[in-house]
């Protein structure tokens, strides 16, 4: 299939930029004045996500129907919501529940999607049933998917968390797999085979390396992706419960009230995007530098 | 094309069907596999056990799974994807009534992002590393990265609110008059046609540098050909491939846009079909969509992988 074979290309391109060191490679790739700035952003945002309850913020939940609706004022500085909830303090520690379902969901992607591509690209005589398997969910959209996910097993952070990996895994897992089937012909391992390193070593020793870098890149837009996509689902309310301060819930419950107060979605709407944006251009700038093939085709 | 076009069509069709049963299973093992038992979940806390029963019943829950299966299996393809729990309306006539607004929102958007991204991305390639493209690679990052909903309201607030020129949600049938229905269309076509731009300027810009290296064109330049006809009938056309794939690509990932897109700008479609049946727990209707939005993804792969072979004679299979 021709998929397959622009997956084992990519992964050639890949193995060659992994000639010199991860660290190097880095270094050059992020001293560009707009990455530079994405990772400024994003160590603010990480830090005020961390230290939000020394920020000059209140309890994001406490409800005090006495302060419905306000506009921005020295007690709340980015007003108040439908319930008088303080919308600084509630974007603050949405940062916090954001970022989490991000790291979340980009660990769980990454690990059962190493798994799997080692298995599959490893062990020829169960790839075509996995990777069939693959495609099929490939074929669901990842949203739908999710929501689904989330409605049968009841609203919570967890299963948001995995219901948003489900549909990410197969990619990570074509990637893995052709990484693996790549390096699998190149001599020093048909060497290693020879020699008859056992499969654990020959694994972890030779194979699963190469699939550091280009996991690094896949796993920021993971990141990326996770976050836009909690976001989305907690604003149509088939994502996390109501009471959980993430930057989507805010906006889910602006809906109602955006023509009197816009701010209640542009805020975390925004810094949303920020986020979303400073990631990006992370990833990019990772991928540039690891994989100079993909570099000139982008 | 080639003589062994129609047996590549051919082969590719079969390719599909393990897909597509990977598709039903997986759809029909949702709702069978997760934990607790699915009546109560389709029900809600507050069901009695006399419509715990009757869930059971209509979706032939009280049978085993290998029962289940060919049976479930055996109506959907013969058309028949169940009846909505809540409005015992059959599921694909459900579908047909709200296709029309999906279908001219996936179309104006479609159109919308390759008129615009093309020629966006040519320009970018030919005055390369020019201010100008620069601004389009900037817009491209900046595309990806904002979530649908909050560019949805931004255009809100300024065409809306703020200037008063466009109605802020609801939908029109063409038949309601040309400009009822396309007055209601622009600003959600705006909305998530963004990422498709920057998506497809950005894989022209590259597609059309790589081709302009070529010798080929050096041939074109120096026969005497003026620019503008090197860059679209050697050098545009030469990079349709990749142009053509993220199309596909982009096509098959619109649905999660258009759940958004609808239900910010209330328009009675699929997508906001999708969350109504999620919030109200009406799993037939859930399957239904997921099981037609998946065939539509592996029909639409299935024609970029056709229409490869078409603008690249090259590629044989």
């Amino acid at each position: 299939m021709s998929m397959a074979d622009a997956d084992i290309e990519a992964a050639d391109g890949l193995l060659a930029a992994e000639s010199s060191p991860l660290r190097t490679a880095i270094r050059q790739g992020l001293s560009s004045g707009p990455v530079m700035l994405s990772v400024g952003v994003l160590a603010v945002i990480t830090l005020a996500a961390l230290l939000a309850p020394l920020l000059w913020t209140s309890d994001p939940i406490a409800i005090d129907p006495a302060t419905r609706l306000r506009p921005i004022s020295p007690e709340h500085w980015l007003g108040t919501d439908a319930f008088g909830r303080d919308v600084y303090s509630r974007v603050m520690y949405g940062a916090r529940i954001s970022l989490l379902v991000g790291l979340g969901v980009t660990v769980t992607a990454v690990v059962f999607g190493m798994i799997i591509g080692i298995v599959a690209g490893y062990f020829r005589s169960v790839d075509s049933v996995i990777m069939r398997f693959m495609d099929g969910i490939m074929a669901i959209p990842g949203i739908l998917l999710a929501i689904a996910l989330v409605t049968l097993s009841g609203a919570s952070l967890l299963t948001v968390v995995v219901a948003i990996s489900v549909p990410e895994i197969p990619r990570v897992v074509r990637l893995v797999r052709s990484v693996i089937l790549g390096v699998r012909s190149e001599p020093y391992v048909e060497a290693a085979i020879a020699l008859g390193t056992p499969a654990p070593a020959l694994l972890m020793r030779h194979m699963v390396p190469n699939t550091v870098p280009p996991l690094i890149v896949q796993g920021t837009f993971i990141f990326a992706s996770a976050m836009l996509a909690e976001a989305a689902m907690s604003f149509l309310g088939v994502g996390l419960p109501p009471e959980i301060p993430s930057w989507g819930n805010v906006m889910a419950e602006g809906r109602a009230y955006f023509q009197l107060l816009p701010g209640l979605i542009l805020y975390p709407g925004v810094l949303l995007a920020l986020t979303v944006l400073a990631i990006n251009i992370l990833g990019d700038a990772l991928r540039d530098a690891l994989d100079p093939r993909m570099a000139k085709r982008l | 094309m080639n003589a062994a076009m129609p047996r590549y069509i051919a082969a590719r069709l079969l390719a599909t069907i393990p897909v597509m049963g990977i598709v039903a299973v997986v759809v029909f093992s949702l709702l069978r596999i997760t934990p607790g038992d699915p009546a109560a979940i389709i029900a809600g806390d507050s069901a009695t056990s006399e419509q715990l029963e009757q869930i059971r019943q209509s979706l032939g829950l009280d049978q085993p799974l290998y029962i289940q299966f060919p049976v479930w299996l055996g109506q959907v393809l013969s058309g028949d994807l169940g009846t909505s729990l809540i409005s015992g309306v059959s599921v694909s006539s459900m579908i047909s009534t709200r296709f029309g607004p999906t279908l001219a929102l996936s179309t104006s958007i479609i159109l919308f992002s390759i008129v615009v991204a093309i020629p966006l991305g040519v320009i970018a390639a030919w005055k390369q590393g020019t201010l100008l493209d620069r601004s389009v690679s900037a817009f491209s990052v900046l595309g990806f990265s904002m979530p649908v909903f909050v560019t949805a309201y931004i255009l809100v607030l300024i065409f809306s609110i703020m200037l008063g020129w466009l109605p802020v949600q609801g939908y029109r049938a063409p038949a309601d008059g040309l400009w009822a229905f396309l007055s209601r269309l622009i600003l959600p076509t705006l909305a998530l046609s963004t990422a498709y731009i920057a998506l497809i300027a950005r894989i022209t810009r590259t597609s059309v540098l790589e081709v302009m290296g070529e010798d080929y064109i050096r041939t074109a330049r120096a026969k005497g050909l003026r620019e503008r006809a090197v860059l679209t009938r050697h050098g545009l056309r030469n990079a349709a491939v990749p142009i053509i794939t993220v199309i596909g690509l982009g096509i098959t990932n619109l649905i999660s846009g258009v759940v958004v897109t609808e239900s910010v700008f209330n328009l009675p479609g699929l997508g906001r079909l999708v969350v109504e049946a999620v919030l109200a727990r009406d799993y037939p209707v859930i399957q239904g969509l997921i099981l037609l939005f998946s065939f539509i993804y592996i029909l639409i792969n299935l024609v970029v992988d056709v229409l490869y072979t078409l603008f690249d004679p090259r590629i044989r299979y």
